[in-house]
């Protein structure tokens, strides 16, 4: 029912395609991330929450359609529905159905706890689509709470010790994540701009976050001793990281796993907080939707295909695609002018 | 081991070297000393022999872990660090016991020449035993190559401060052999006991490469300029009428350089010249690749005694007549360097030492000028020596210079990348470049370093979309990017397909401005053999 061309996963049935790389006539798109949400579709339809963020990215003007959980979609006989994905706020799985065939393309999820997003839901199918991104068995996550309160307790030495605390986080969803899990009796927040403007469309679609300033050139460099700071991956190595100082730095990201990937980022702490599926996370995934053929995505597609055909003898297949995962180095983040304007302290 | 584990991720922690001298003096004041030592041991590299195989290890964390050899492989090459990967892919302990770290390395060390099954119980209890943070450590231990961040700077500051002694005393104290099993730390920094290790070296005073415009170094006639030169440096101690001949990575050569075995006979008790060891036949220095012969010999033929006769061209004088001479100036221990080797020379005419040659010059350009004969003499370049400058420790600026030559440089096409280690580790960074041979392209050199870490990502997500094909770690990729390789001296080798190994090859540049056609050919690089080895 569905197949992998130029454009993206396509539904010819319905004449639609799933999260494409170019444009199209009509795209479903399972969350707002800029690796599966791109420019020039015809229209667009996504889960309510994830409409804001779309306009907000690629313009009020866009043709642009939100749905609920759940709720049914009929184009030319085919039954299509979104259920949670957990990735972040407003992120979903696509259900099609097509004479009682089921297919699922699951984006990006995770299954660990989130505040910000409504849990991942299992659905039914005959094949579902995984990412890989962390998909060898390396990568192990740890308890969210646990990591959660890490960072408070490394906030709160930092400001003991006279330093800022300067968190690295994607924008759009962890950014959120983590903004609602940071202890403000430590002391003040602030957002990079970037930040600031998702935190904004989140608290207008869904609901408030604690208290953060944004940094704005006006910002005194007083007023932000000892706080914690949240800022977008593009934000390294920036003129504008630079005034942020005395800091320590610390990178939210499910590669924190590793020494290396840490290391190289020249962070002082690595907190392994990701909204991907870890190698447990994405076994109890496959399993629990009882598909027969699974079609492997972006990460470590060939290893984990072969997992899954050897360990639990499923029609495993790797495709290539150009969705991007969780990007340890650059910023497949949300990016617009507005962003990138240096904000000052 | 826990308290170990948590002096590691203190540091681990912090990018900042004064919390890393923090962190270690913290455990100094509470590890017990038989730990410590160790501790100091292993971050000064001093690691215990491998008891356990590499090999044993994977495949008992296969058994354990439930997961196939592939998948262990395929993860260790993400991570780039065997000890590391193994503690990610093992259970986690839910309960832990603690082992001190010296009985942990002691049992290590005890396995030397123990069956299989021994080894194999002995690692799974303490793969049971050990929090996951401990457990990579104790990997650690075992697979080698401890770096964390810590140079042998930081735990030098850290003793000092720790022992309110002086940073030289403690650099002079780690040098050379000791046993972290049967000296306490407290005797083995104590100055008291300086005189009880006749073997024991000075550390190397080693120079920065020049950084500014040589003209700011002011009046030419205030230094002393001689050749640097391409051998090994070290030192040659003649102590009690013993000889002990140590190379600047601290290891004894004593053995192996047997030239030098009548020196006890004519170089004074408590001698110590700093010089540099290589091969020299008929007054002439020969290439670095003959010397070669003579490193990774354990036994040395008469063969290789003729054809690579070692010498030592002698640098500086530390010690003399049993006094630690290294705050006297420059010229003042060169004076006696010299006063010493001409009374062995007198007793001795086949003495293999020579003092290293000044170069005289009047002004910086002449020095210039000399700079450039280097390759012609099988030099490096220049080494620019303040003449009042007393012998410090370690590489420090502002007295000693080295001025080398530009490196010799051709443009290579990238034809194959492999992941990195450590902090490289998941990126592709350890690339093999070639030349063209007629229409085809012959790999000529591998080379790691020289791209910025940007670079680094942008050749990294290149590679990842223009695979060819996938051998193992090594992925082959579309003949198309151009670098420029730099290397500081090229010699013939049966070897290699191109007929010729570099050393010390680099990246000098991404050339973006060039098409593969624009690449160097094998004529090329032959003809560069031909003008450099004469």
């Amino acid at each position: 029912m569905l197949t992998f061309d130029n454009n993206g996963i396509y539904c010819a049935q319905a004449r639609v395609y799933i999260d494409p790389w170019r444009p199209v006539d009509r795209a479903i798109i399972t969350h707002a991330h800029s690796d599966h949400a791109r420019w020039g579709m015809g229209s667009y339809l996504a889960h309510v929450h994830s409409i804001p963020v779309l306009k907000y990215r690629l313009g009020e003007d866009i043709k642009a359609e939100g749905v609920e959980y759940g709720q049914l979609v009929q184009i030319n006989g085919v039954n299509i529905s979104l259920h949670p994905a957990g990735h972040i706020w407003g992120s979903a799985q696509v259900r099609l159905e097509y004479k009682g065939e089921v297919w699922v393309v699951s984006g990006d999820y995770k299954l660990q706890h989130d505040e910000t997003s409504i849990p991942f839901e299992p659905v039914k199918c005959n094949s579902f689509i995984t990412e890989s991104t962390f998909g060898l068995p390396i990568y192990r996550f740890p308890d969210a709470a646990v990591v959660h309160a890490d960072i408070n307790e490394w906030w709160r030495q930092n400001k003991a010790e006279g330093k800022n605390s300067v968190l690295v986080t994607y924008a759009l969803g962890k950014a959120q994540r983590v903004l609602k899990q940071l202890d403000s009796s430590i002391g003040k927040i602030f957002t990079h701009g970037a930040v600031d403007n998702v935190n904004k469309l989140y608290e207008s679609t869904i609901g408030v976050l604690p208290h953060a300033e944004r940094i704005t050139p006006e910002t005194n460099r007083n007023e932000i001793a000892g706080a914690m700071i949240i800022a977008p991956p593009s934000a390294a190595d920036t003129p504008w990281m630079r005034k942020l100082q005395p800091y320590k730095l610390g990178i939210c990201s499910g590669w924190m796993q590793l020494r290396g990937a840490r290391r190289r980022r020249g962070a002082d702490r690595g907190f392994i907080l990701s909204d991907h599926a870890d190698w447990e996370q994405l076994n109890t995934a496959i399993k629990e939707t009882g598909a027969e053929n699974i079609y492997v995505t972006h990460g470590y597609k060939s290893a984990y295909a072969k997992w899954l055909q050897e360990t639990y003898k499923l029609h495993a297949t790797e495709v290539e695609t150009l969705y991007a995962g969780e990007q340890a180095d650059d910023t497949a983040d949300i990016e617009t002018k507005e962003n990138k304007e240096d904000e000052g302290i | 081991m826990k308290a170990f584990s948590e002096l590691f991720t203190r540091i681990d922690q912090t990018t900042s070297t004064n919390e890393k001298i923090d962190a270690l003096v913290d455990y100094f004041a509470t590890a017990n000393t038989l730990d410590s030592i160790w501790c100091v041991a292993i971050l000064s590299g001093r690691r215990p022999k491998r008891t356990v195989k590499a090999g044993e290890l994977r495949d008992w964390c296969a058994e354990v872990s439930g997961l196939p050899m592939w998948l262990l492989e395929e993860s260790y090459s993400i991570v780039g660090d065997l000890a590391e990967t193994i503690s990610l892919l093992l259970p986690v302990n839910t309960e832990t016991k603690d082992h001190s770290l010296n009985t942990t390395i002691k049992s290590l060390i005890a396995l030397q020449d123990s069956d299989e099954q021994t080894r194999k119980e002995f690692i799974m209890q303490a793969w049971r035993d050990f929090s996951p943070q401990e457990l990579f450590i104790f990997n650690k231990l075992i697979t080698g190559g401890f770096r964390v961040g810590v140079s042998e700077k930081i735990v030098i500051k850290a003793l000092a401060k720790h022992f309110n002694t002086d940073e030289n005393i403690v650099a002079h104290r780690l040098t050379g052999n000791w046993d972290a099993n049967a000296v306490k730390l407290q005797e083995l920094i104590s100055a008291e006991n300086a005189g009880d290790d006749i073997s024991k070296p000075y550390p190397f005073y080693l120079a920065y490469p020049l950084e500014t415009a040589v003209e700011e170094l002011g009046d030419v006639h205030e230094w002393q300029i001689e050749r640097k030169y391409d051998g090994i440096r070290g030192q040659i101690i003649v102590r009690d009428h013993q000889l002990f001949i140590w190379s600047r990575g601290e290891d004894l050569l004593t053995e192996k350089f047997t030239e030098f075995k009548h020196l006890i006979d004519h170089l004074p008790n408590g001698t110590v010249i700093d010089g540099e060891i290589l091969p020299v036949k008929d007054g002439q220095l020969l290439p670095f690749h003959v010397m070669q012969t003579r490193i990774g010999r354990k036994n040395v033929t008469k063969k290789n005694l003729q054809e690579a006769p070692l010498a030592m061209i002698c640098y500086d004088l530390l010690e003399n007549n049993g006094t630690d001479i290294r705050h006297l100036s420059m010229q003042e221990r060169r004076n006696i360097l010299d006063v010493v080797l001409t009374d062995a020379k007198l007793s001795f005419p086949e003495l293999p030492m020579m003092l290293s040659p000044t170069v005289e010059c009047n002004d910086w350009e002449e020095v210039a000028k000399e700079r450039l004969l280097a390759r012609d003499m099988n030099c490096e370049g220049l080494m620019l020596k303040r003449k009042n400058s007393e012998y410090k420790s370690g590489r420090r600026r502002g007295d000693w210079w080295k001025w080398k030559v530009d490196p010799l440089s051709v443009d290579g096409v990238l034809l194959y990348a492999q992941r990195g280690h450590g902090r490289r580790a998941n990126l592709y960074t350890d690339f093999t470049f070639a030349v063209w041979d007629g229409e085809e392209l012959v790999p000529f050199t591998k080379a790691y370093s020289g791209l910025t870490d940007k670079e680094l990502l942008e050749v990294d997500g290149w590679i990842k979309k223009h695979t060819k094909e996938k051998f193992g770690p090594v992925r082959s990729v579309t003949a198309e990017l151009v670098f420029e390789i730099g290397f500081e001296g090229i010699n013939p080798s049966p070897r290699h397909k191109s007929g010729v190994a570099l050393r010390f090859p680099r990246i000098l540049r991404w050339r973006k401005d060039k098409g593969i056609k624009d690449a160097n050919t094998k004529d090329d690089l032959l003809n560069l053999l031909k003008i450099s080895n004469g």
